[in-house]
Protein backbone atom coordinates (compact mmCIF):
# COMPACT_ATOMS: atom_id res chain seq x y z
CA UNK A 1 0.00 0.00 0.00
CA UNK A 2 1.44 3.34 -1.06
CA UNK A 3 1.45 6.09 1.53
CA UNK A 4 -0.88 8.04 -0.77
CA UNK A 5 -3.42 5.20 -0.65
CA UNK A 6 -3.22 5.14 3.11
CA UNK A 7 -3.93 8.86 3.29
CA UNK A 8 -6.98 8.47 1.06
CA UNK A 9 -8.27 5.74 3.37
CA UNK A 10 -7.71 7.98 6.38
CA UNK A 11 -9.75 10.70 4.62
CA UNK A 12 -12.65 8.29 4.25
CA UNK A 13 -12.32 7.15 7.87
CA UNK A 14 -12.33 10.67 9.31
CA UNK A 15 -15.25 11.86 7.16
CA UNK A 16 -17.26 8.74 8.03
CA UNK A 17 -16.75 9.40 11.73
CA UNK A 18 -18.21 12.90 11.25
CA UNK A 19 -21.20 11.43 9.39
CA UNK A 20 -21.62 8.93 12.22
CA UNK A 21 -21.67 11.64 14.88
CA UNK A 22 -24.23 13.67 12.94
CA UNK A 23 -26.51 10.69 12.36
CA UNK A 24 -26.33 9.18 15.80
CA UNK A 25 -26.92 12.36 17.82
CA UNK A 26 -30.30 12.50 16.04
CA UNK A 27 -31.40 9.06 17.26
CA UNK A 28 -33.87 9.55 20.16
CA UNK A 29 -33.01 7.93 23.54
CA UNK A 30 -36.00 5.63 23.22
CA UNK A 31 -34.24 3.82 20.35
CA UNK A 32 -30.77 3.65 21.87
CA UNK A 33 -30.86 -0.09 22.56
CA UNK A 34 -31.91 -1.01 18.98
CA UNK A 35 -29.33 1.51 17.75
CA UNK A 36 -26.66 -0.32 19.66
CA UNK A 37 -27.66 -3.80 18.48
CA UNK A 38 -28.24 -2.55 14.92
CA UNK A 39 -24.90 -0.77 14.69
CA UNK A 40 -23.39 -3.85 16.26
CA UNK A 41 -24.66 -5.86 13.32
CA UNK A 42 -23.05 -3.33 10.96
CA UNK A 43 -19.68 -3.89 12.65
CA UNK A 44 -20.04 -7.47 11.42
CA UNK A 45 -19.07 -6.03 8.00
CA UNK A 46 -15.71 -7.60 8.71
CA UNK A 47 -17.51 -10.70 7.31
CA UNK A 48 -16.24 -9.47 3.92
CA UNK A 49 -12.66 -10.00 5.05
CA UNK A 50 -13.58 -13.37 6.53
CA UNK A 51 -15.07 -14.51 3.19
CA UNK A 52 -11.89 -13.51 1.34
CA UNK A 53 -9.75 -15.58 3.71
CA UNK A 54 -12.06 -18.59 4.01
CA UNK A 55 -12.40 -18.78 0.23
CA UNK A 56 -8.70 -18.86 -0.68
CA UNK A 57 -7.84 -21.41 -3.35
CA UNK A 58 -5.28 -23.32 -1.33
CA UNK A 59 -5.99 -24.59 2.14
CA UNK A 60 -3.61 -22.78 4.47
CA UNK A 61 -3.63 -21.46 8.00
CA UNK A 62 -5.38 -18.40 6.58
CA UNK A 63 -8.31 -20.62 5.59
CA UNK A 64 -8.76 -21.90 9.15
CA UNK A 65 -8.50 -18.42 10.63
CA UNK A 66 -10.89 -17.20 7.94
CA UNK A 67 -13.41 -19.93 8.74
CA UNK A 68 -13.46 -19.11 12.47
CA UNK A 69 -13.68 -15.39 11.60
CA UNK A 70 -16.57 -16.14 9.24
CA UNK A 71 -18.50 -18.02 11.96
CA UNK A 72 -17.94 -15.18 14.44
CA UNK A 73 -18.87 -12.47 11.95
CA UNK A 74 -21.98 -14.33 10.77
CA UNK A 75 -23.19 -14.72 14.37
CA UNK A 76 -22.63 -10.99 14.77
CA UNK A 77 -24.49 -10.05 11.57
CA UNK A 78 -27.42 -12.49 11.74
CA UNK A 79 -27.87 -12.22 15.52
CA UNK A 80 -27.55 -8.43 15.46
CA UNK A 81 -30.08 -7.76 12.69
CA UNK A 82 -32.62 -10.31 13.93
CA UNK A 83 -32.60 -9.14 17.53
CA UNK A 84 -32.85 -5.51 16.40
CA UNK A 85 -35.85 -6.34 14.25
CA UNK A 86 -37.41 -8.24 17.15
CA UNK A 87 -37.12 -5.15 19.34
CA UNK A 88 -38.25 -2.63 16.74
CA UNK A 89 -41.36 -4.70 16.01
CA UNK A 90 -42.45 -4.04 19.60
CA UNK A 91 -42.32 -0.25 19.33
CA UNK A 92 -45.92 0.65 18.63
CA UNK A 93 -48.05 3.71 18.99
CA UNK A 94 -51.62 3.38 20.08
CA UNK B 1 -15.68 -7.05 -12.25
CA UNK B 2 -13.55 -5.14 -9.78
CA UNK B 3 -15.42 -1.96 -10.72
CA UNK B 4 -18.80 -3.60 -10.22
CA UNK B 5 -17.86 -4.80 -6.75
CA UNK B 6 -16.55 -1.34 -5.81
CA UNK B 7 -19.86 0.16 -6.87
CA UNK B 8 -21.85 -2.41 -4.91
CA UNK B 9 -19.70 -1.67 -1.86
CA UNK B 10 -20.56 2.00 -2.32
CA UNK B 11 -24.27 1.17 -2.45
CA UNK B 12 -23.89 -0.92 0.71
CA UNK B 13 -22.19 2.00 2.47
CA UNK B 14 -25.06 4.29 1.50
CA UNK B 15 -27.58 1.73 2.76
CA UNK B 16 -25.81 1.59 6.14
CA UNK B 17 -25.95 5.39 6.42
CA UNK B 18 -29.63 5.51 5.44
CA UNK B 19 -30.34 2.63 7.79
CA UNK B 20 -28.97 4.54 10.77
CA UNK B 21 -30.65 7.75 9.62
CA UNK B 22 -34.03 6.00 9.64
CA UNK B 23 -33.39 4.91 13.23
CA UNK B 24 -34.09 8.57 14.02
CA UNK B 25 -37.79 7.83 14.47
CA UNK B 26 -39.65 4.76 15.79
CA UNK B 27 -41.90 4.96 12.73
CA UNK B 28 -39.12 4.35 10.22
CA UNK B 29 -36.67 2.45 12.43
CA UNK B 30 -37.66 -1.04 11.36
CA UNK B 31 -37.34 -0.08 7.71
CA UNK B 32 -33.92 1.38 8.51
CA UNK B 33 -32.75 -1.87 10.03
CA UNK B 34 -33.96 -3.66 6.91
CA UNK B 35 -32.04 -1.30 4.61
CA UNK B 36 -28.93 -1.81 6.67
CA UNK B 37 -29.28 -5.61 6.48
CA UNK B 38 -29.88 -5.33 2.73
CA UNK B 39 -26.57 -3.46 2.46
CA UNK B 40 -24.86 -6.27 4.35
CA UNK B 41 -26.46 -8.88 2.10
CA UNK B 42 -25.29 -7.10 -1.07
CA UNK B 43 -21.78 -6.76 0.34
CA UNK B 44 -21.62 -10.48 1.14
CA UNK B 45 -22.98 -11.56 -2.25
CA UNK B 46 -20.63 -9.39 -4.32
CA UNK B 47 -17.66 -10.56 -2.24
CA UNK B 48 -18.42 -14.14 -3.26
CA UNK B 49 -17.63 -13.09 -6.85
CA UNK B 50 -14.22 -11.71 -5.83
CA UNK B 51 -11.37 -13.25 -7.80
CA UNK B 52 -9.75 -14.35 -4.55
CA UNK B 53 -12.71 -16.49 -3.54
CA UNK B 54 -12.22 -19.85 -5.23
CA UNK B 55 -13.36 -22.49 -2.77
CA UNK B 56 -16.79 -22.44 -1.23
CA UNK B 57 -16.90 -25.41 1.18
CA UNK B 58 -15.62 -23.47 4.16
CA UNK B 59 -17.73 -20.46 3.31
CA UNK B 60 -20.90 -22.55 3.26
CA UNK B 61 -19.98 -24.23 6.56
CA UNK B 62 -19.15 -20.89 8.19
CA UNK B 63 -22.32 -19.17 7.08
CA UNK B 64 -24.60 -22.06 8.08
CA UNK B 65 -23.02 -22.50 11.51
CA UNK B 66 -22.84 -18.76 12.21
CA UNK B 67 -26.40 -18.09 11.02
CA UNK B 68 -27.81 -20.90 13.14
CA UNK B 69 -26.05 -19.75 16.31
CA UNK B 70 -26.89 -16.07 15.66
CA UNK B 71 -30.56 -16.77 14.91
CA UNK B 72 -31.07 -18.95 17.99
CA UNK B 73 -29.43 -16.32 20.20
CA UNK B 74 -31.50 -13.51 18.71
CA UNK B 75 -34.83 -15.31 19.01
CA UNK B 76 -34.29 -16.81 22.48
CA UNK B 77 -32.82 -13.90 24.42
CA UNK B 78 -35.26 -12.27 26.86
CA UNK B 79 -35.49 -8.47 26.65
CA UNK B 80 -33.96 -8.19 30.13
CA UNK B 81 -30.92 -10.06 28.77
CA UNK B 82 -30.30 -7.59 25.95
CA UNK B 83 -27.14 -6.04 27.51
CA UNK B 84 -25.47 -9.48 27.70
CA UNK B 85 -26.56 -10.28 24.16
CA UNK B 86 -25.12 -7.07 22.74
CA UNK B 87 -21.99 -7.58 24.83
CA UNK B 88 -21.48 -11.04 23.38
CA UNK B 89 -22.13 -9.89 19.80
CA UNK B 90 -19.55 -7.11 20.24
CA UNK B 91 -17.09 -9.79 21.23
CA UNK B 92 -17.79 -11.89 18.14
CA UNK B 93 -17.42 -8.83 15.88
CA UNK B 94 -14.12 -7.83 17.47
CA UNK B 95 -12.85 -11.39 17.44
CA UNK B 96 -13.72 -11.75 13.76
CA UNK B 97 -11.78 -8.57 12.90
CA UNK B 98 -8.70 -9.77 14.79
CA UNK B 99 -8.87 -13.16 13.06
CA UNK B 100 -9.22 -11.58 9.62
CA UNK B 101 -6.17 -9.41 10.30
CA UNK B 102 -4.29 -12.51 11.42
CA UNK B 103 -5.35 -14.45 8.30
CA UNK B 104 -4.38 -11.51 6.05
CA UNK B 105 -0.95 -11.46 7.62
CA UNK B 106 -0.32 -15.11 6.71
CA UNK B 107 -1.80 -14.56 3.27
CA UNK B 108 0.42 -11.55 2.59
CA UNK B 109 3.68 -13.15 3.76
CA UNK B 110 2.75 -16.24 1.75
CA UNK B 111 2.45 -14.43 -1.55
CA UNK B 112 5.06 -11.72 -0.98
CA UNK B 113 8.15 -11.58 1.19
CA UNK B 114 7.72 -8.26 2.84
CA UNK B 115 5.17 -6.39 4.84
CA UNK B 116 4.77 -2.73 4.02
CA UNK B 117 4.85 -0.39 6.97
CA UNK B 118 1.29 0.86 6.55
CA UNK B 119 -0.08 -2.68 6.18
CA UNK B 120 1.94 -3.87 9.17
CA UNK B 121 0.68 -1.04 11.35
CA UNK B 122 -2.95 -1.66 10.45
CA UNK B 123 -2.58 -5.41 11.04
CA UNK B 124 -1.18 -4.80 14.51
CA UNK B 125 -3.91 -2.25 15.33
CA UNK B 126 -6.67 -4.51 14.06
CA UNK B 127 -5.36 -7.48 16.05
CA UNK B 128 -4.92 -5.33 19.18
CA UNK B 129 -8.37 -3.69 19.10
CA UNK B 130 -10.14 -6.82 17.93
CA UNK B 131 -8.60 -9.12 20.55
CA UNK B 132 -9.17 -6.60 23.37
CA UNK B 133 -12.81 -6.32 22.26
CA UNK B 134 -13.14 -10.10 22.18
CA UNK B 135 -11.96 -10.97 25.69
CA UNK B 136 -13.22 -7.67 27.15
CA UNK B 137 -16.70 -8.44 25.85
CA UNK B 138 -16.59 -11.98 27.20
CA UNK B 139 -15.76 -10.61 30.66
CA UNK B 140 -18.52 -7.99 30.33
CA UNK B 141 -20.95 -10.74 29.33
CA UNK B 142 -19.83 -12.83 32.30
CA UNK B 143 -20.31 -9.94 34.71
CA UNK B 144 -23.79 -9.13 33.39
CA UNK B 145 -24.78 -12.79 33.43
CA UNK B 146 -23.40 -13.26 36.95
CA UNK B 147 -20.74 -15.78 35.87
CA UNK B 148 -17.88 -13.39 36.67
CA UNK B 149 -17.98 -11.32 39.86
CA UNK B 150 -19.79 -8.03 39.41
CA UNK B 151 -17.51 -6.41 41.97
CA UNK B 152 -14.80 -3.91 41.17
CA UNK B 153 -11.69 -6.08 40.88
CA UNK B 154 -8.56 -4.16 41.79
CA UNK B 155 -5.09 -5.54 41.24
CA UNK B 156 -1.75 -3.98 42.13
CA UNK B 157 -0.12 -1.62 39.62
CA UNK B 158 -3.28 -1.71 37.51
CA UNK B 159 -2.46 1.23 35.24
CA UNK B 160 1.32 0.70 34.93
CA UNK B 161 0.73 -2.94 33.93
CA UNK B 162 -1.81 -2.05 31.25
CA UNK B 163 0.32 0.77 29.84
CA UNK B 164 3.34 -1.53 29.82
CA UNK B 165 1.39 -4.20 27.90
CA UNK B 166 0.29 -1.69 25.28
CA UNK B 167 3.91 -0.53 24.88
CA UNK B 168 5.03 -4.15 24.47
CA UNK B 169 2.41 -4.61 21.74
CA UNK B 170 3.71 -1.58 19.86
CA UNK B 171 7.36 -2.59 20.21
CA UNK B 172 6.49 -6.08 18.96
CA UNK B 173 4.61 -4.42 16.11
CA UNK B 174 7.68 -2.44 15.08
CA UNK B 175 9.79 -5.60 15.11
CA UNK B 176 7.14 -7.35 13.05
CA UNK B 177 7.34 -4.72 10.32
CA UNK B 178 11.15 -4.98 10.30
CA UNK B 179 11.06 -8.76 10.39
CA UNK B 180 7.78 -9.75 8.73
CA UNK B 181 8.30 -13.50 8.53
CA UNK B 182 8.60 -13.87 12.31
CA UNK B 183 5.04 -14.89 13.12
CA UNK B 184 5.90 -15.50 16.79
CA UNK B 185 5.80 -11.74 17.16
CA UNK B 186 2.22 -11.58 15.92
CA UNK B 187 1.23 -14.50 18.15
CA UNK B 188 2.71 -12.60 21.09
CA UNK B 189 0.71 -9.52 20.11
CA UNK B 190 -2.48 -11.59 19.99
CA UNK B 191 -1.75 -13.16 23.37
CA UNK B 192 -0.99 -9.88 25.09
CA UNK B 193 -4.05 -8.21 23.54
CA UNK B 194 -6.30 -11.01 24.79
CA UNK B 195 -4.91 -10.62 28.32
CA UNK B 196 -5.26 -6.85 28.06
CA UNK B 197 -8.98 -7.17 27.26
CA UNK B 198 -9.51 -9.14 30.48
CA UNK B 199 -7.44 -6.75 32.58
CA UNK B 200 -9.21 -3.65 31.24
CA UNK B 201 -12.77 -4.84 31.90
CA UNK B 202 -12.23 -6.72 35.17
CA UNK B 203 -11.90 -3.55 37.31
CA UNK B 204 -15.22 -2.16 36.07
CA UNK B 205 -18.12 -2.75 38.46
CA UNK B 206 -21.14 -4.80 37.40
CA UNK B 207 -23.48 -1.82 37.55
CA UNK B 208 -21.12 0.11 35.25
CA UNK B 209 -21.14 -2.66 32.63
CA UNK B 210 -23.51 -0.68 30.35
CA UNK B 211 -20.72 1.87 29.89
CA UNK B 212 -18.21 -0.90 29.21
CA UNK B 213 -20.53 -2.55 26.68
CA UNK B 214 -21.09 0.77 24.87
CA UNK B 215 -17.35 1.36 24.77
CA UNK B 216 -16.67 -2.16 23.48
CA UNK B 217 -19.34 -1.55 20.85
CA UNK B 218 -17.25 1.38 19.69
CA UNK B 219 -14.10 -0.76 19.69
CA UNK B 220 -15.75 -3.46 17.59
CA UNK B 221 -16.48 -0.77 14.99
CA UNK B 222 -12.93 0.55 15.08
CA UNK B 223 -11.59 -2.99 14.69
CA UNK B 224 -13.73 -3.39 11.55
CA UNK B 225 -12.37 -0.08 10.25
CA UNK B 226 -8.80 -1.22 10.82
CA UNK B 227 -9.58 -4.40 8.88
CA UNK B 228 -10.83 -2.10 6.12
CA UNK B 229 -7.43 -0.40 6.09
CA UNK B 230 -5.69 -3.76 5.70
CA UNK B 231 -7.96 -4.82 2.83
CA UNK B 232 -8.02 -1.26 1.44
CA UNK B 233 -11.79 -1.46 1.42
CA UNK B 234 -13.61 1.84 1.95
CA UNK B 235 -16.91 0.16 2.82
CA UNK B 236 -15.39 -1.54 5.85
CA UNK B 237 -13.81 1.72 6.92
CA UNK B 238 -17.11 3.62 6.62
CA UNK B 239 -19.23 0.96 8.34
CA UNK B 240 -16.70 0.58 11.14
CA UNK B 241 -16.42 4.35 11.64
CA UNK B 242 -20.22 4.68 11.94
CA UNK B 243 -20.27 2.04 14.67
CA UNK B 244 -17.24 3.57 16.36
CA UNK B 245 -18.98 6.95 16.53
CA UNK B 246 -22.22 5.39 17.76
CA UNK B 247 -20.52 3.51 20.58
CA UNK B 248 -18.63 6.60 21.76
CA UNK B 249 -21.77 8.76 21.81
CA UNK B 250 -23.74 6.17 23.81
CA UNK B 251 -20.82 5.77 26.21
CA UNK B 252 -20.74 9.50 26.89
CA UNK B 253 -24.53 9.64 27.33
CA UNK B 254 -24.38 6.91 29.96
CA UNK B 255 -21.49 8.64 31.76
CA UNK B 256 -23.37 11.93 31.77
CA UNK B 257 -26.45 10.17 33.17
CA UNK B 258 -24.34 9.04 36.12
CA UNK B 259 -22.41 12.32 36.34
CA UNK B 260 -19.11 10.51 36.06
CA UNK B 261 -16.16 10.82 33.78
CA UNK B 262 -15.26 8.01 31.44
CA UNK B 263 -11.93 7.59 33.26
CA UNK B 264 -13.73 7.21 36.57
CA UNK B 265 -15.88 4.38 35.19
CA UNK B 266 -13.04 2.66 33.35
CA UNK B 267 -10.79 2.67 36.40
CA UNK B 268 -13.58 1.39 38.65
CA UNK B 269 -13.72 4.41 40.93
CA UNK B 270 -17.32 4.54 42.10
CA UNK B 271 -17.66 1.49 44.29
CA UNK B 272 -14.23 2.23 45.67
CA UNK B 273 -15.65 5.22 47.51
CA UNK B 274 -18.26 3.23 49.36
CA UNK B 275 -16.44 -0.06 49.57
CA UNK B 276 -14.82 0.63 52.92
CA UNK B 277 -17.46 -1.51 54.58
CA UNK B 278 -18.82 1.56 56.32
CA UNK B 279 -22.50 1.80 57.05
CA UNK B 280 -24.46 3.74 54.46
CA UNK B 281 -24.29 7.47 54.99
CA UNK B 282 -27.17 8.48 57.23
CA UNK B 283 -29.41 10.74 55.31
CA UNK B 284 -32.36 12.63 56.62
CA UNK B 285 -34.55 10.48 58.78
CA UNK B 286 -38.08 11.01 59.98
CA UNK B 287 -41.48 9.58 59.55
CA UNK B 288 -42.34 8.33 56.13
CA UNK B 289 -46.06 8.29 55.46
CA UNK B 290 -47.40 5.13 53.91
CA UNK B 291 -50.45 4.62 51.79
CA UNK B 292 -52.41 1.46 50.99
CA UNK B 293 -53.76 0.36 47.62
CA UNK B 294 -57.33 1.47 48.33
CA UNK B 295 -56.34 4.97 49.33
CA UNK B 296 -53.89 5.28 46.43
CA UNK B 297 -56.61 4.19 44.01
CA UNK B 298 -58.72 7.14 45.16
CA UNK B 299 -55.80 9.56 44.88
CA UNK B 300 -55.11 8.43 41.32
CA UNK B 301 -58.80 8.53 40.45
CA UNK B 302 -58.95 12.24 41.25
CA UNK B 303 -55.72 13.05 39.38
CA UNK B 304 -55.50 14.44 35.86
CA UNK B 305 -51.81 14.19 35.21
CA UNK B 306 -49.89 11.10 36.26
CA UNK B 307 -46.23 10.38 35.55
CA UNK B 308 -44.80 6.92 36.17
CA UNK B 309 -41.06 6.70 36.85
CA UNK B 310 -39.86 3.14 36.20
CA UNK B 311 -36.53 1.87 37.47
CA UNK B 312 -34.72 -1.37 36.91
CA UNK B 313 -36.40 -2.72 40.07
CA UNK B 314 -39.62 -2.79 38.08
CA UNK B 315 -38.02 -5.02 35.44
CA UNK B 316 -36.44 -7.28 38.06
CA UNK B 317 -39.90 -7.75 39.63
CA UNK B 318 -41.35 -8.41 36.13
CA UNK B 319 -43.96 -5.74 36.85
CA UNK B 320 -44.02 -4.20 33.33
CA UNK B 321 -47.30 -5.84 32.38
CA UNK B 322 -48.98 -4.85 35.63
CA UNK B 323 -47.81 -1.28 35.04
CA UNK B 324 -49.23 -1.43 31.50
CA UNK B 325 -52.61 -2.54 32.95
CA UNK B 326 -52.47 0.37 35.36
CA UNK B 327 -51.76 2.77 32.48
CA UNK B 328 -54.71 1.42 30.47
CA UNK B 329 -57.20 1.64 33.30
CA UNK B 330 -56.16 5.19 34.17
CA UNK B 331 -56.37 6.25 30.53
CA UNK B 332 -59.89 4.88 30.37
CA UNK B 333 -60.72 7.38 33.10
CA UNK B 334 -59.29 10.15 30.90
CA UNK B 335 -56.24 10.58 33.06
CA UNK B 336 -53.10 11.61 31.20
CA UNK B 337 -50.38 9.01 31.93
CA UNK B 338 -46.78 9.49 30.87
CA UNK B 339 -43.53 7.70 31.64
CA UNK B 340 -40.39 9.58 32.67
CA UNK B 341 -37.26 7.62 31.79
CA UNK B 342 -33.88 8.42 33.25
CA UNK B 343 -30.90 7.75 30.94
CA UNK B 344 -29.59 5.07 33.28
CA UNK B 345 -32.97 3.55 34.18
CA UNK B 346 -32.14 0.23 32.54
CA UNK B 347 -29.01 -1.83 32.15
CA UNK B 348 -27.97 -0.29 28.82
CA UNK B 349 -28.86 2.90 26.91
CA UNK B 350 -32.58 2.83 26.07
CA UNK B 351 -33.12 -0.52 27.80
CA UNK B 352 -36.14 0.62 29.83
CA UNK B 353 -37.90 1.78 26.65
CA UNK B 354 -37.50 -1.67 25.13
CA UNK B 355 -38.84 -3.34 28.27
CA UNK B 356 -41.90 -1.08 28.23
CA UNK B 357 -42.37 -1.52 24.48
CA UNK B 358 -42.39 -5.27 25.08
CA UNK B 359 -45.20 -4.74 27.61
CA UNK B 360 -47.07 -2.87 24.84
CA UNK B 361 -46.75 0.60 26.31
CA UNK B 362 -47.13 3.09 23.44
CA UNK B 363 -43.78 4.73 22.67
CA UNK B 364 -45.24 8.24 22.51
CA UNK B 365 -45.92 7.93 26.27
CA UNK B 366 -42.20 7.56 27.00
CA UNK B 367 -40.36 10.79 27.79
CA UNK B 368 -36.65 11.40 28.27
CA UNK B 369 -35.45 13.32 31.32
CA UNK B 370 -34.90 16.64 29.56
CA UNK B 371 -38.31 16.47 27.88
CA UNK B 372 -40.38 16.02 31.03
CA UNK B 373 -38.39 17.46 33.92
CA UNK B 374 -39.78 21.01 33.63
CA UNK B 375 -43.31 19.66 33.68
CA UNK B 376 -43.28 18.02 37.12
CA UNK B 377 -44.87 21.05 38.91
CA UNK B 378 -47.98 20.40 36.76
CA UNK B 379 -48.08 16.72 37.65
CA UNK B 380 -50.66 15.55 40.17
CA UNK B 381 -49.13 12.20 40.99
CA UNK B 382 -45.60 10.99 40.27
CA UNK B 383 -45.55 7.23 40.79
CA UNK B 384 -42.06 5.79 41.25
CA UNK B 385 -41.69 2.07 40.72
CA UNK B 386 -38.37 0.39 41.41
CA UNK B 387 -36.25 3.55 41.05
CA UNK B 388 -34.35 5.26 43.84
CA UNK B 389 -31.10 7.14 43.22
CA UNK B 390 -32.34 8.73 39.99
CA UNK B 391 -35.07 10.58 41.94
CA UNK B 392 -32.97 11.56 44.97
CA UNK B 393 -33.15 15.35 45.39
CA UNK B 394 -29.83 15.28 47.26
CA UNK B 395 -28.19 15.16 43.81
CA UNK B 396 -29.33 18.77 43.35
CA UNK B 397 -28.20 20.34 46.62
CA UNK B 398 -26.12 18.08 48.88
CA UNK B 399 -22.50 18.56 47.91
CA UNK B 400 -21.43 15.74 50.22
CA UNK B 401 -23.63 13.20 48.51
CA UNK B 402 -21.84 10.72 46.23
CA UNK B 403 -24.52 11.37 43.62
CA UNK B 404 -24.25 15.17 43.82
CA UNK B 405 -24.48 16.67 40.34
CA UNK B 406 -26.09 13.63 38.75
CA UNK B 407 -29.09 14.66 36.62
CA UNK B 408 -32.24 13.47 38.38
CA UNK B 409 -35.95 13.44 37.63
CA UNK B 410 -37.50 16.25 39.68
CA UNK B 411 -40.38 14.15 40.96
CA UNK B 412 -40.46 16.02 44.28
CA UNK B 413 -41.94 19.04 42.42
CA UNK B 414 -45.10 17.04 41.71
CA UNK B 415 -48.11 17.66 43.93
CA UNK B 416 -48.01 14.11 45.29
CA UNK B 417 -45.13 11.66 45.05
CA UNK B 418 -45.85 7.97 45.52
CA UNK B 419 -42.91 5.63 45.93
CA UNK B 420 -43.44 1.92 45.50
CA UNK B 421 -40.69 0.03 47.30
CA UNK B 422 -40.39 -3.04 49.42
CA UNK B 423 -38.82 -1.19 52.33
CA UNK B 424 -36.99 2.03 53.14
CA UNK B 425 -33.66 0.43 52.18
CA UNK B 426 -30.97 2.40 50.39
CA UNK B 427 -30.40 2.28 46.61
CA UNK B 428 -27.40 1.23 44.58
CA UNK B 429 -25.37 4.26 45.62
CA UNK B 430 -25.75 3.20 49.26
CA UNK B 431 -27.38 6.42 50.39
CA UNK B 432 -30.69 7.17 52.06
CA UNK B 433 -33.19 9.04 49.93
CA UNK B 434 -34.59 12.17 51.60
CA UNK B 435 -37.50 12.09 49.16
CA UNK B 436 -39.15 9.35 51.23
CA UNK B 437 -39.56 11.77 54.14
CA UNK B 438 -40.89 14.76 52.17
CA UNK B 439 -44.31 16.08 53.23
CA UNK B 440 -45.76 15.40 49.77
CA UNK B 441 -44.38 11.84 49.57
CA UNK B 442 -46.38 8.70 50.25
CA UNK B 443 -44.72 5.28 50.51
CA UNK B 444 -46.61 2.45 48.82
CA UNK B 445 -44.89 -0.61 50.26
CA UNK B 446 -44.91 -3.98 48.54
CA UNK B 447 -43.16 -5.82 45.75
CA UNK B 448 -43.84 -4.04 42.48
CA UNK B 449 -45.87 -6.68 40.66
CA UNK B 450 -48.25 -7.56 43.51
CA UNK B 451 -48.59 -3.97 44.66
CA UNK B 452 -49.48 -2.65 41.21
CA UNK B 453 -51.88 -5.53 40.52
CA UNK B 454 -53.62 -4.82 43.81
CA UNK B 455 -53.81 -1.15 42.88
CA UNK B 456 -55.36 -1.98 39.49
CA UNK B 457 -58.03 -4.10 41.22
CA UNK B 458 -58.81 -1.32 43.67
CA UNK B 459 -59.22 1.17 40.82
CA UNK B 460 -61.57 -1.25 39.05
CA UNK B 461 -63.74 -1.42 42.15
CA UNK B 462 -64.10 2.33 42.47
Amino acid sequence: MEIFDLIMLIYVFVLAIFVGFELITKVPPTLHTPLMSGSNAISGITIVGALLSAGLEEFTISTILGLVALIFATINVVGGYLVTDRMLKMFKKK
Amino acid sequence: MQIVSYLVYLIASILFIFGIKKLGSPKTARQGNFLSSLGMFLAVVITLFDQRVLTFEYIIIGIIVGSAIGAVMALKVPMTGMPQMVGLLNGFGGGASALVAFAEYYHIINITDGLEISTGVTIVLSVLIGAVTFTGSLIAFGKLQGIVTGKVVKYPLQNPINILLIIVVFVAGVYLVINPSNDTLLLAIVGISLVLGVLLVLPIGGADMPVAVSLLNSYSGLAASMTGFILQNNMLIIAGALVGASGIILTLIMCRGMNRSLMNVVLGGWEDAGAGGAAPVDGPQGDAKSVDAEELAMILDSAQNVVIVPGYGMAVAQAQHAVRDLTNILEKKNINVRFAIHPVAGRMPGHMNVLLAEAQVSYDKLFALEDINDDFPNVDVALIIGANDVVNPAARHDQNSPIYGMPILNVDYAKTVVVNKRSLNVGYAGIQNELFFFPNTLMFFGSAKEAVNKLVNEIKEL
